[in-house]
């Protein structure tokens, strides 16, 4: 049905403030607490009781009702792809690892931050000049690749680095006209919509609100809070990569994935789960009934928190809902504003609808 | 109070100035050279001249010294569905281009991103090894209509990189080649502000540089100098880069040697280095100079010519890499060079080339 007080259309100073916040914290996998410290900081006037659990899950609640109603364990992961500090040559310059799927081919001629502390450095090639073209014909290997900090020893270095730094891409949020560029849009935004969607929860349901941490290296934080939180239906917010690209041929592109600009994607089967057809079944009425325009993501691999929900304790019915979004992995990625207001809308729209719907009445 | 060349590099950086499209990047330094000279002039291949006079008896010598302030860029040369598609000016490794924010300047500005598509969209040739110029993409964000109405053909792209303070005292960003080099010749200026010399000095930002190096030319050909010296970059040691085929940074300037420069010139870029206290090392540059020295040495008949340069990493990336200290030591050297030219340096010019060096 219809649902009265959705989030707004347009995003507020106040919410586009907070992504650009999120997007620009540095918060590789195992390494989230920055995010997860604005995330409690929004939280903390609104929540009864946050937790942080053992792999460092972010957990809100609010005040339990007194009848029953259905739980449902909306998550949003915090971590971001990026790299780690590995080691660190006589000269100065700095040696890493990719954390996550990283967009490798992406690494050449950009800028880093260093720790929470962001500390500057860039990803430099060889000038083309001298280089064979067997050189500048082979991809980018990590392995070939450091990052400059500006120290001219080993022992400069070690005073500003340590390590197993985490290094994030050195990217500001940018909005131009109805588009969003930003770093760690995948799952800043889902963060920012579950942020909002927990100050302003849908009536007739308990909302326990997951901030999940290593989503990018194998769904870990998500398998442990769903153990401690045994939601009766779990929903991931995330962000699907937009593939919407043409074909060099000019034909039609068959794995496109989702399209900018037309809405969130609901999932309903990727490389880790098979949506629960009652919840994409919601998911649709819930957008038809409320004029929100929607996409089904494209069956493909891939995969989000969902895929660890669902395996949850006895298992648990679940699905995700995602903004697209182009880029993902690599410096700077790009989502429509409007993609991720509807977003916003829909899931609220949903949560409001779940306990008439055939979800919980089956239950 | 003391000349802000960090912060006037900065606004530098940060303005487009594709070869052949330095405009901008122009006006922004006649600004800041016009209180500094006797004359500036623009001229019709778009390279700024400056003019400070020297005190000698008329008819003065004169050094000119160029550095230039074009920069490599893109330039679209198609539109297909939602996305643009890029050409390269002056030398680009396309493995720099995947994930590059950049500008586009049409109609208006607007950011955007260089990608490579998926295999999926791509022929089979180019699904593997390095991306290829050819098969990326440009993405601004809009959808076709919008993008059509907004950007054309011929419209300029421009690494959007922040400019970036790194380490001690070290600048990274793009088009650093070379307007550091247009920023020692600032500092130049400054140093000779109240402090007299004989020859007249011709400041020059030359156009064109990356292509065809005509605005040195055209500066060289129309104002006929006594002596000329580039100010460019060289290639500053990093990762992967041949130790031999390169120098530190924060190390010391380099002074070319080879047919390109003058032998006179040489020696006394390096007996000011020395007098000053200003490191320098010699570059060896058997045949060409890869800068405006080439097309000024042969312009009106022959200009005996100097190359002065400042080590830099990653030459033709968004994330170039200088020393501070190295822009300022260069701009130093530069107005000791200047001032200590005397009338009868012209006559050493011509009896190296009778006795050789």
């Amino acid at each position: 049905m219809a649902i009265e007080s959705l989030p707004p259309a347009s995003p507020t100073p106040e919410s586009l403030a907070l992504l650009a916040r999120l997007t620009e914290a540095v918060g590789i996998s195992g390494g989230e607490a920055e995010v997860r410290d604005i995330v409690a900081e929004k939280l903390d006037p609104h929540a009864e009781r946050m937790e942080i659990d053992a792999l460092g899950n972010l957990l809100a609640f609010h005040r339990a009702p007194g009848d029953r109603r259905p739980k449902i364990m909306v998550c949003a992961h915090m971590d971001e792809v990026g790299m780690m500090i590995s080691g660190i040559d006589k000269s100065g310059f700095l040696r890493f690892k990719p954390v996550g799927g990283l967009a490798i081919q992406t690494l050449g001629g950009r800028q880093v931050w260093i720790g929470r502390e962001k500390i500057p450095g860039v990803i430099g090639l060889p000038p083309i000049h001298l280089l064979s073209e067997e050189k500048w014909k082979s991809e980018l290997k990590v392995d070939d690749l450091r990052i400059d900090i500006g120290a001219s020893s080993k022992e400069e270095a070690e005073e500003k680095v340590r390590l197993g730094a985490q290094v994030t891409f050195a990217t500001r949020l940018h909005q131009q006209e109805g588009s969003i560029w930003a770093k760690a849009l995948d799952d800043r935004l889902g963060v920012a919509i579950l942020v909002e969607l927990f100050q302003n929860p849908p009536p007739g349901i308990e909302l326990l609100a997951a901030f999940t941490v290593q989503e990018e290296v194998g769904l870990r934080g998500a398998q442990a809070a769903a153990h401690r939180l045994q939601p009766d239906f779990g929903l991931a917010l995330d962000c699907a990569p937009a593939r919407d690209f043409p074909t060099w041929e000019g034909g039609k592109n068959d794995r496109y994935v989702s399209h900018l600009r037309e809405g969130p994607a609901i999932y309903v089967m990727d490389g880790r789960t098979i949506a629960d057809k009652r919840w994409v079944d919601l998911i649709t009425r819930s957008a038809q009934e409320n004029g929100i325009q929607y996409q089904i993501r494209q069956p493909l691999s891939g995969g989000t928190d969902a895929g660890a929900l669902h395996l949850s304790r006895e298992g648990v019915p679940s699905v995700s809902l995602s903004v697209p979004a182009r880029h993902l992995h690599g410096p700077v990625g790009l989502i429509d504003v409007a993609d991720w207001r509807a977003a916003a809308r829909l899931v609220y729209a949903s949560l409001a609808n779940l306990p008439a719907s055939d979800l919980w009445q089956a239950d | 109070m003391a000349h802000d060349v960090r912060l006037f590099l900065g606004e530098l950086l940060q303005l487009p100035g594709v070869s052949a499209y330095e405009s901008s990047v122009r006006e922004r330094i006649r600004r800041e050279w016009e209180p500094l000279v006797a004359e500036i002039a623009d001229s019709p291949m778009g390279e700024l001249q400056a003019l400070k006079q020297g005190v000698g008896p008329s008819p003065r010598n004169s050094v000119m010294l160029a550095a230039h302030m074009d920069s490599i860029g893109l330039m679209v040369n198609g539109i297909q569905g939602d996305f643009l598609r890029v050409q390269s000016v002056g030398g680009i490794d396309p493995r720099v281009l995947p994930g590059c924010i950049v500008k586009v300047h049409g109609g208006r500005e607007l950011i955007g991103e260089v990608f490579q598509p998926p295999k999926s969209c791509l022929p089979e040739k180019a699904q593997k090894g390095a991306p290829d110029l050819r098969y990326l993409l440009v993405d601004v964000g809009l959808p076709e209509a919008e993008l059509r109405a907004a950007v054309e053909v011929g419209d300029l792209v421009t690494f959007a990189s922040p400019v970036m303070d790194i380490g001690t005292g070290m600048l990274a960003g793009p088009s650093l080649d070379d307007r550091a080099s247009v920023a020692a010749l600032t500092l130049c200026l400054h140093e000779l502000q109240g402090r007299p010399h004989a020859w007249d000095l011709i400041a020059v930002a030359t156009t064109q540089e990356e292509v065809t190096a005509v605005g040195a030319l055209h500066a060289a050909y129309s104002r006929r100098p006594s002596l000329a010296i580039a100010v460019d970059v060289t290639f500053g040691q990093a990762p992967d880069v041949p130790e031999h085929q390169a120098f530190p940074i924060g190390e010391g300037l380099t002074n070319g040697w080879g047919p390109n420069v003058h032998p006179a010139i040489f020696d006394a870029l390096q007996k000011i280095a020395d007098q000053e206290g200003i490191p320098i090392t010699t570059e060896v540059m058997p045949g060409e100079s890869g800068t405006d020295a080439e097309l000024m040495q042969t312009a009106a008949g022959g200009i005996p010519t100097g190359v002065l340069s400042i080590p830099l990493r990653y030459m033709h990336t968004p994330v170039e890499l200088v020393s501070m200290g190295e822009i300022e030591a260069a701009g130093k050297l530069l107005a000791a060079f200047v001032l200590h030219l005397e009338d009868d340096f012209v006559q050493k010019l011509s009896e190296v080339h009778i006795h050789g060096h």
